[in-house]
C-alpha cells in the first residue's frame, strides 16, 4: 500500500479508538469542523492552549491542597475551569473526573482528614487522565504532521 | 303541438311545461307561462287564474289566457264550487255556468267545453312581506280554471288531469322560489340602505371626534400658557421680600394655580383615556427604579406627617419590564399619594409581587428558550395605610370621577378627584385592574393594582440592520458581519466560542473578565455570550450592568448565557430579571450556534446583508 495511504488508515483508526475509549467525545468532532482554510491549524492551536491551561490548572491545584488550611472554594474554582477546558475540547474522561472532584469538594464541611484524602485522590486521578490524553492527542497530532509531510491530506471529519 | 294520447306524452309534455315554468324567477311570468304553456299542450279556449285578494274574502280574477287585460273581476271565496276544488288534490269538473268558469261570452248557439278548476297551493305567506299577497290567507289557495273548446265535443282525459295537477304543484313551486327570492332582494337593498346610513354616522362621529380633538389641542395650549404664567411669576413672587399676609396670599395663588394645572392636565388626558385615543407608550424599562422613584418622591412628605414609608419589592420582581413607565409611575404615585394624604398617622408600606398565572411555564429547561410568544407577567402592587379608611359604601364611588365623599373632604386634602378615575383606566388600559379595600372608617385602607408587563425579549426588540464592512468571504460564512462578543475566564472556552462564531461568519471580539466586558462592549454589538457559571463573575449582574450601558433600545445587544452547569442555577425567570435573551450548554456544537443565531435572525435581531 501507498505510504500516505496507510498513514491516513493509521490516523482513522486511531481517532476511532480515542472515541471507542472514552477519551475523547463529540466535542472534539465539532472542533474539526471549525478548522478549515482561513483557520487550518485550529484544532491543534485549542489543544495546546489546553495543555498550558491544565498545567497551570494542576499546579494550582496542587500549591492548594498542600496548605495548612484548604480552601475548598478555591479548589473548587479551579477544577470548576478545569472542567470547562477540557469539556471545550471534549477531554471526555478529564471532564468526568472533575466532576467527581467537584462533588467532593462541595462536601468540604466534613470535618478532618478525609476530604484531604479525596482531594488529593482525586488530584491524582485527574492529572493521570490528563496525561493520558495528552499523550493520545501528542501523537494523533504527530500521525497528522507525518501525513502532510508525506504530502498527504487531513481526512475530512 | 297535438293533443295528447299517451301517458307517455304526458310525461314529456310534463316535463317540458315543468323547465318553461321554473326557467323563471318573476312571478307574473311564472304564472303567464303557465297559462301560456297549458294552453299550448292542452289546446285549451281558455286557462284562468284566480287570485285571493288581500282581505282574503274573496278571489280575484288576476290572469287569463285568451284575454289581455282581464276585468278585475271578483267571487266571494265561499263558494261551494271554490270549497269543493279547494278540498281536493285533484282537478275537479265544474259547471261551465259556476262564476268563476264565466271567462268568455258566451255564444249561445255553441256547446261550451267542459270546464276544469284545481287549487294551486300558496306558500303560507306569514313568514313573508310581500305587498300584494294577502297576508293571513283563511284558504292560502289560488284557483286555476281551464276550458277546452266549445263545439270539440272534447272530453277530459285521465291523463289530461294528471297533467294539470302535476303542473299546479309544480306552479307552487316556482311561486314559492319567486317569493323567497323577491324577499331576499328586498332585505339585501334594506341592508344596503342601513350600510350606507352607518357609514354616513361613522363619519360624523369622526368628524365630531376629530373637532373635539383639535378644540382640546388648542385649549390645551391656551389653558396652559396662562397657568404657566400665574405658576412662573407666583414662584418669583415668592421669592421677593414680602409681609406675612402678603406671603400668605401668594402662596395660596400658587398652590391653587397648581392645583388648577394638574385638574387640565386630568381632563386632557381623561378625555382621551375616555374616547380611547390614548395610546400607552411602550418600551423597556427600570421596573425596581420607578418604585425607588416613587419611594424618593414621598418620602418628604411622609416625614413631614411622620409616616413610616416601607418598599418590599419581591425575590423574582424583574428588574426590567417592557410596559409604559411613565404612566406606571403616574398611577403610583397617585395611589401612594392618597395613602400619604389620607393617613394622619402610622404607616405605608407598598409592595410589589409578581402574579402567578397559568401562562407563566415552569419549564426548566437548560437549553436555549427563545422567550416564547406570551412573554408577559402581571405585576400586582399592593399599598397599605394605617389612615382615615373609607367606609363600604362609598368604596364604589371611589373610582367616579369628580366625587369626593363627605368624610374624605379635609381642608388639606386638596386634589381634584379625578386621580383615581384616571389611574383607573391607565391600569384597564395596560391589562389588569385596581380596587381598594377598608374595613372602614378609621381602619386604613389597601389599594391593590395588577397590570400587564412585558419581559424584554427578542420579539420586543430589533436591532438596526447593519452594513458589514468586510464583504461576506470563503468558507462557511452563514452570518456574515455579525457582531459577537464574548466573556468568559477560560481561555480554552474562549478559544473555542471565538472558533465556533468565526466559522459561522461572525466577527467575534473576546474578553475575560466583567469589567473588561463592560469597558469593551459597543452599541455595534449584536451578542453578547457570557459565561454565567464561572465562580466570581455574577453573570447576571453583569447581565444588567451591560443593558443598562445602552440607553436607547435599539443600542442594547442580545444577550445569551454560557453555562456547564446542569444545575437549576440558570433559570428562566433569573433570566427574564435581569435581561438575559437565552441560555446555551457549553459545549456549543457547530449546529446548535448556528440555529441560535438563525433564531435571532427571523426574529428581525439582526438583517442578513442582501
Amino acid at each position: 500500500m501507498d505510504g500516505v495511504v496507510q498513514l491516513q488508515k493509521q490516523l482513522v483508526d486511531y481517532i476511532a479508538s480515542l472515541f471507542h475509549e472514552g477519551f475523547l467525545d463529540e466535542q472534539f468532532n465539532q472542533l474539526q469542523q471549525l478548522q478549515d482554510e482561513s483557520n487550518p491549524d485550529f484544532v491543534v492551536e485549542v489543544v495546546s492552549l489546553f495543555f498550558e491551561d491544565s498545567e497551570r490548572l494542576l499546579n494550582e491545584l496542587a500549591k492548594a491542597l498542600e496548605q495548612e488550611t484548604i480552601d475548598f472554594r478555591k479548589v473548587d474554582a479551579h477544577v470548576h475551569q478545569f472542567k470547562g477546558s477540557s469539556s471545550s475540547i471534549g477531554a471526555h474522561r478529564v471532564q468526568n473526573v472533575c466532576i467527581t472532584f467537584r462533588n467532593y469538594c462541595e462536601e468540604q464541611n466534613v470535618e478532618g482528614v478525609e476530604p484531604w484524602h479525596r482531594c488529593l485522590k482525586c488530584l491524582q486521578q485527574v492529572k493521570h487522565e490528563y496525561s493520558l490524553v495528552r499523550n493520545k492527542l501528542e501523537t494523533l497530532f504527530q500521525l497528522e504532521k507525518q501525513i502532510i509531510a508525506a504530502g498527504g491530506s487531513l481526512p475530512a471529519t | 303541438m297535438g293533443l295528447i294520447r299517451t301517458q307517455e306524452e304526458t310525461g314529456r309534455h310534463v316535463r317540458m311545461l315543468t323547465h318553461e315554468i321554473r326557467s323563471t324567477l318573476d312571478r307574473h311570468t311564472i304564472l303567464k307561462t303557465t297559462l301560456v304553456e297549458l294552453g299550448r299542450t292542452l289546446a285549451l279556449e281558455e286557462c284562468a287564474l284566480w287570485m285571493p285578494t288581500r282581505t282574503g274574502l274573496e278571489l280575484q280574477l288576476s290572469y287569463t289566457l285568451r284575454q289581455q287585460n282581464p276585468v278585475e273581476y271578483t267571487v266571494p271565496i265561499h263558494l261551494p264550487v271554490i270549497n269543493q276544488v279547494f278540498s281536493s288534490v285533484r282537478a275537479v269538473k265544474i259547471s261551465h255556468s259556476s262564476p268563476v268558469a264565466r271567462l268568455r261570452p258566451l255564444a249561445v248557439k255553441y256547446m261550451p267545453g267542459e270546464v276544469v278548476a284545481i287549487r294551486v297551493p300558496l306558500l303560507h305567506l306569514s313568514n313573508f312581506q310581500i305587498n300584494d299577497w294577502p297576508e293571513f290567507p283563511t284558504k292560502p289557495y289560488a284557483l286555476m280554471v281551464l276550458m277546452l273548446p266549445s263545439d270539440s265535443a272534447r272530453q277530459w282525459h285521465d291523463h289530461e288531469l294528471e297533467l294539470v295537477e302535476v303542473v299546479a304543484d309544480q306552479v307552487a313551486v316556482a311561486l314559492s322560489h319567486a317569493a323567497i327570492l323577491e324577499e331576499s332582494m328586498r332585505a339585501r337593498d334594506l341592508l344596503m340602505e342601513q350600510n350606507v346610513a352607518l357609514d354616513h354616522a361613522r363619519r360624523e362621529a369622526e368628524t365630531a371626534i376629530r373637532a373635539r380633538n383639535d378644540f382640546l389641542a388648542v385649549m390645551n395650549h391656551e389653558m396652559r400658557t396662562p397657568m404657566h404664567a400665574m405658576i412662573a411669576l407666583s414662584s418669583l413672587l415668592q421669592e421677593t421680600k414680602l409681609t406675612p399676609e402678603q406671603r400668605l396670599m401668594v402662596e395660596t395663588i400658587l398652590r391653587s394655580s397648581n392645583l388648577l394645572d394638574t385638574l387640565i392636565n386630568d381632563v386632557l388626558d381623561l378625555s382621551r383615556l375616555e374616547d380611547g385615543s390614548l395610546q400607552l407608550d411602550v418600551e423597556t424599562f427600570n421596573l425596581h427604579a420607578v418604585f425607588k422613584e416613587v419611594l424618593n418622591l414621598i418620602k418628604p412628605v411622609a416625614s413631614v406627617k411622620k409616616l413610616m414609608v416601607t418598599l418590599n419589592l419581591a425575590q423574582e420582581l424583574p428588574v426590567y419590564a417592557v410596559g409604559d413607565e411613565k404612566r406606571l409611575m403616574q398611577t403610583m404615585l397617585n395611589v401612594v399619594g392618597n395613602a400619604v394624604k389620607f393617613s394622619k398617622e402610622g404607616s405605608i408600606s407598598i409592595a410589589a409581587f409578581v402574579e402567578k398565572s397559568e401562562s407563566l411555564r415552569d419549564s426548566r429547561a437548560p437549553d436555549f428558550f427563545p422567550v416564547p410568544s406570551d412573554n408577559h407577567f402581571y405585576l400586582r402592587v399592593q399599598v397599605k395605610d394605617s389612615g382615615s379608611g373609607i367606609s363600604p359604601q362609598d368604596i364604589p364611588k371611589i373610582f367616579t370621577k369628580f366625587s369626593q365623599t363627605q368624610s374624605l373632604v379635609t381642608r388639606n386634602s386638596g386634589g381634584s378627584g379625578l386621580g383615581l378615575a384616571i389611574s383607573k383606566r391607565f391600569v384597564n388600559l395596560m391589562g389588569g385592574h385596581i380596587w381598594l379595600e377598608s374595613e372602614g372608617i378609621g381602619k386604613g385602607c389597601t389599594a391593590t393594582f395588577v397590570v400587564k408587563l412585558g419581559i424584554p425579549g427578542l420579539s420586543n426588540e430589533s436591532k438596526f440592520p447593519f452594513a458589514p464592512k468586510v464583504p461576506a468571504n470563503h468558507g462557511q460564512t452563514d452570518f456574515p458581519g455579525l457582531k459577537a462578543l464574548v466573556m468568559d475566564d477560560s481561555g480554552v472556552s474562549r478559544m473555542v466560542t471565538e472558533g465556533l462564531l468565526v466559522h459561522l461568519g461572525c466577527e467575534v471580539t473576546t474578553v475575560s473578565s466583567s469589567e473588561e466586558c463592560l469597558r469593551v462592549v459597543s452599541h455595534e454589538h449584536h451578542v453578547v455570550f457570557l459565561d454565567v457559571c464561572a465562580p466570581g463573575i455574577d453573570g447576571y449582574e453583569l447581565a444588567a450592568n451591560i443593558r443598562e450601558k445602552f440607553t436607547r433600545q435599539l443600542e442594547k445587544p442580545l444577550i445569551i448565557a454560557l453555562t456547564g452547569d446542569t444545575t437549576d442555577k440558570v433559570t428562566k425567570e433569573n433570566c427574564a430579571r435581569f435581561g438575559i435573551n437565552g441560555v446555551l450548554m457549553k459545549p456549543v456544537s457547530v449546529d446548535k450556534m448556528r440555529s441560535t443565531l438563525s433564531e435571532l435572525w427571523t426574529n428581525g435581531f439582526y438583517t442578513r446583508p442582501s
